[in-house]
């Protein structure tokens, strides 16, 4: 598709002046389908046996027809109103004209003029970054050559798993500023797609390939610069780093008084740089035209209507409510609002009756790590069993484990185990001078001013006793060493 | 006797069948035997089926002991090579597809299959059937059974020759501009193009999928009637077809012209070059179906002149594309030794196309171009919604539209291949048919010189039912009967 990035061709001022950069992003993400796009073909795994989920009408063999996917069109549409954009009454498959042995009909079906949908936005730490498109084509196979250089194999072999899968393509405005913002928006992209269910999005399966377009110019001018396009990105982190190094050798470039050439280049992983894959200065003619075998869409109101009462809170709206309702810090409601069934279980278990920032803590400290879900009522219970004084943290943490695992209710598991929280003074004083007895260092550093030395001596009382309530004990130590 | 099985009609022959005076073996024998007597002359045949029919006609006699027959038990039909049947060589009468067997069939074969038609073999086409005289095949050129030295028509030549000839009960053909109905006109056979999306057209290979539609030829308008029937309808395989109505055709349309207003586009009647011999048989025509009751009007189709040059923009468009899965990579003609992809590509369409579809190629390659694609095909697909209203507001002066099918009768071979523009004027009547998506026949009325003139008759969109009421009361009244060629 048309990037999203300028082409206007100039130099930016030779003189000082801070560099700015602009980068927009093509994203493509494969949705949540059981099938292919214009055909019944299964969605393969990668590292499946090559042309096993393969049949005429992806093959591309002659007098086949394409039928376009339901779910793919629901997905794309789904996602496009997640994004706030217009969704036009009238949308149409196109074909795009070119011949290359991985794609099998010598055209690959998309969408040109009359997109699924337009003119949305996605929000990316509190800027609005404009969505320009987003719309549905199909994905192309993969050439596998003996050899690894291109030029030099003697042999190559066709791979058409892949040809044919659908492929939602989500085009930016190039209105990201940097390398962090560029990597937060894909993020951000794939919390939403993953909130609504139409697409896994993982970058590393393949499922969600992000291209940005970058050049860069002087601050305070409104042009823009020739740009580069970068392929071959497989993780949030590879983004982040590729756009760094090529942002750094375009500036070296202008700054050694030479200029950027527009073209596409790809991210090398193991030499950590971006390289030359093809020259956009002759720009290749696609020949859309109307793709004449399927029948130009008519998007039923109704069913729009439809898919966006069906969507569920979108990560914006959650990180707002959970600021609004429950007073958050950042730092839980980046977690929290990132993941769905994070989300769910939070708002589970405050409804169960737990205090929100306690049940946000432990989802952030404990469950999110672990990547282990207890039920909402059982993180309920566990944290009010932490809060009312039944049992000790370091308990809980325990309980939390096995509850997970056996699905058993927190206070079961802690009757089993006899937990419970001594916070009786007089056991606790027999606790606190022994352990006062037992590091002498650690005591005279504290009496000599030494705060941080109390760390030691309440990790010592806690191993001694893991059900000590933890904060009378540390008042009886320092009412001891005082 | 063998003789005169290839000289029924469906109905004719059904009724001997089920009475059990022939059977099924008996039918295909006869018109196997009449094929190899003739076809040596009339070439209407690329490839023969004998694994497919013993099989079929097994069948068909079958279910006729148990008396199960259904509609088309035993009727022997011949399949134009740009239909896909399963395990059958198709090759679109093109070189680069030589040796190409299909895993699949196409949905209208497959329809008439289980109606219990049995395939006799594969008919010669202009090369992915660009063209009006079959001249065009990567194979050899078909010849008119009514006089071998001239062609037969196209692009469907060889399923027509085959009907005429009497070397098939009906036939597969495709029409993408007229290829159905020019060559039945030529050949003096009925042969009809529904209205676009009344045929699936999965499994038909492609050579301009927005005008493409798949018909019958046969000897009588009952035959394509009930054959066209018989393979209507949605098919979840193709997302362009339809299960409209307007096909309950076998139910009315016996009912005659009486009252009906038929339409004349004075654009049509007095079209460049028509021949004296083809307007007076149209005029006699005319008198017939107004002595039916009929009356005859004069309409306007005022974009007619814009139609030729609108169709050779957005033909060899969509071919410019449809061709390009044509690549040596996958199937069919290859030429491996090139030194690179590239060359391959080259290669394998220098050698695997012929001149036509070359040319069309390019055209249609550079009408889609940037810089010319408004100017081209964009212009053209302005000019076809002009000739879509044009019929638009003929049909609502009439039920139908009558004209020639076809300005000449059947013209000598080799008298046009050197001037592809005179080639591409045959279809100057019937091409706004395709561009408007409307259903249309031909049906024989008379001669000239000797040669079949057929009688075209338009309706609107989904109307089959008012063409072939029109096409049938014509045939009934007139008396001209589908006569099978004598050839030698």
């Amino acid at each position: 598709m048309s990037s999203p990035s300028g082409d206007a061709r100039h130099l930016p001022a030779q003189r000082g002046g801070v560099w700015e950069v602009v980068i927009g992003m093509e994203v493509h993400v494969q949705p949540r389908t059981r099938s292919k796009m214009f055909c019944g073909c299964a969605i393969g795994e990668l590292g499946d046996a090559p042309n096993t989920h393969v049949c005429e009408v992806c093959l591309g063999l002659p007098g086949v027809l394409p039928v376009p996917n339901k779910a793919a069109v629901e997905a794309c549409l789904k996602t496009a109103l997640a994004l706030g954009c217009e969704i036009p009454r009238h949308t149409k498959f196109d074909r795009k004209n070119y011949m290359y042995p991985d794609l099998p009909k010598g055209y690959q079906i998309s969408q040109y003029d009359l997109p699924m949908s337009i003119n949305g936005h996605l929000d990316v730490g509190g800027r609005k970054v404009r969505i320009r498109r987003v719309h549905l084509e199909e994905d192309t196979g993969k050439l596998i050559h003996a050899g690894d250089k291109l030029h030099k194999a003697w042999e190559s072999y066709v791979d058409l798993n892949r040809a044919g899968v659908p492929l939602m393509e989500i085009v930016s405005e190039p209105d990201l500023r940097s390398a962090d913002e560029a990597r937060d928006y894909a993020i951000e992209l794939r919390t939403l797609l993953r909130t609504i269910g139409a697409s896994e999005a993982e970058m590393e399966k393949g499922q969600m390939r992000a291209e940005p377009n970058i050049s860069i110019r002087r601050e305070g001018s409104s042009e823009l610069g020739v740009k580069t396009e970068l392929k071959n990105i497989n993780s949030f982190r590879a983004l982040h780093r590729a756009i760094l190094f090529e942002v750094e050798r375009q500036k070296q470039l202008f700054e050694a008084g030479d200029t950027v050439v527009q073209e596409t280049r790809g991210w090398s992983e193991a030499e950590q740089r971006t390289f030359s894959q093809r020259s956009k200065e002759f720009a290749e003619d696609y020949r859309y035209f109307p793709e004449p075998d399927i029948p130009p869409l008519e998007l039923d109101r109704a069913w729009i209507e439809d898919l966006r009462r069906g969507l569920p809170e979108l990560p914006a709206v959650r990180r707002a409510r959970l600021v609004a309702d429950h007073s958050l810090p950042h730092r839980d409601v980046a977690v929290i609002g990132a993941d769905r069934e994070l989300a769910d279980l939070f708002d589970g278990a405050v409804a169960a009756g737990a205090p929100a920032k306690q049940v946000a803590n432990w989802i952030v400290a404990e469950v999110a790590p672990s990547g282990k879900l207890p039920s909402a009522q059982n993180l309920a219970e566990l944290v009010k069993l932490v809060s009312d004084g039944s049992i000790t943290r370091d308990q809980a943490r325990e309980v939390l484990v096995e509850s997970v695992e056996t699905g058993r209710t927190p206070a079961e598991i802690a009757a089993e185990h006899g937990h419970k929280q001594v916070s009786d003074e007089s056991e606790l004083r027999v606790l606190a001078e022994a352990v006062i007895d037992a590091n002498p260092k650690a005591a005279a550093d504290f009496r000599g001013g030494k705060k941080q030395a109390m760390q030691a001596l309440m990790a010592d009382l806690r191993k001694r006793a893991p059900q000590a309530n933890p904060k009378v004990a540390n008042e009886l130590l320092l009412k001891l060493l005082g | 006797m063998t003789d005169d099985l290839t000289q029924l009609t469906i109905k004719e022959a059904s009724r001997l069948l089920r009475l059990g005076s022939i059977s099924a073996a008996d039918l295909v024998t006869a018109h196997v035997q009449r094929i190899e007597r003739l076809d040596q002359h009339v070439k209407a045949f690329l490839r023969f089926t004998p694994e497919v029919w013993e099989k079929q006609a097994d069948e068909a006699d079958r279910r006729l002991r148990q008396g199960d027959a259904p509609p088309l038990c035993g009727i022997p039909l011949a399949v134009k090579d740009v239909l896909c049947v399963r395990g059958v060589e198709t090759t679109a009468g093109s070189q680069i597809l030589k040796g190409f067997r299909p895993p699949y069939t196409a949905t209208a074969v497959a329809r008439l299959f289980e109606a219990g038609a049995v395939m006799l073999g594969v008919t010669n086409c202009d090369e992915f059937a660009m063209g009006s005289s079959t001249e065009n095949s990567g194979y050899f050129p078909t010849r008119n059974p009514w006089d071998l030295e001239r062609v037969p028509g196209g692009s469907s030549g060889g399923s027509a020759a085959a009907v005429a000839a009497g070397e098939a009960m009906i036939a597969l053909g495709s029409d993408t501009g007229g290829s159905i109905r020019q060559p039945a006109a030529l050949c003096g056979v009925v042969g009809m193009k529904p209205t676009y999306g009344r045929v699936s057209r999965y499994g038909l290979i492609a050579f301009a999928s927005s005008l493409d539609q798949i018909g019958p030829f046969a000897r009588s308008v009952d035959d394509a009637a009930i054959t066209l029937s018989l393979m209507s309808g949605l098919d979840p395989l193709d997302a362009t077809s339809s299960d409209r109505a307007g096909m309950e055709v076998l139910n009315n349309f016996g009912a005659g012209v009486k009252g009906m207003r038929l339409g004349v586009p004075r654009e049509y009647y007095d079209v460049k070059g028509i021949e004296p011999g083809v307007k007076s048989a149209i005029d006699a025509a005319l008198a017939v179906l107004r002595t039916q009751g009929a009356e005859v009007v004069e309409v306007s189709l005022p974009h007619t002149d814009y139609g030729l040059a609108a169709y050779y923009i957005i033909a060899p468009a969509e071919c410019s594309s449809n061709l390009a899965r044509f690549d040596g990579v996958r199937y069919g003609m290859s030429e491996v030794d090139a030194p690179n992809i590239t060359e391959q590509y080259l290669e394998t369409r220098r050698k695997g196309f012929g001149s036509e579809v070359r040319r069309r190629v390019m055209l249609g390659t550079y009408a889609l171009s940037s810089g010319y694609y408004d100017a081209y095909y964009l212009k053209a697909q302005k000019v076809r919604t002009l000739i879509k209203r044009d019929f638009d507001e003929a049909f609502k002066q009439c039920d139908a539209i009558v004209s020639a099918t076809s300005p000449t009768v059947a013209f000598p071979i080799g008298s046009k291949t050197q001037n592809p523009l005179s080639m591409y004027l045959c279809d100057v009547l019937t091409l706004g048919g395709n561009l408007a998506g409307l259903p249309g026949i031909s049906v024989p009325c008379g001669t000239s010189h000797g040669l079949p003139v057929g009688l075209q008759v338009l309706g609107p969109q989904w109307g089959e039912n008012v063409v072939l009421r029109v096409a049938r009361s014509y045939e009934e009244a007139s008396g001209v009967k589908t006569q099978v060629a004598d050839v030698v």
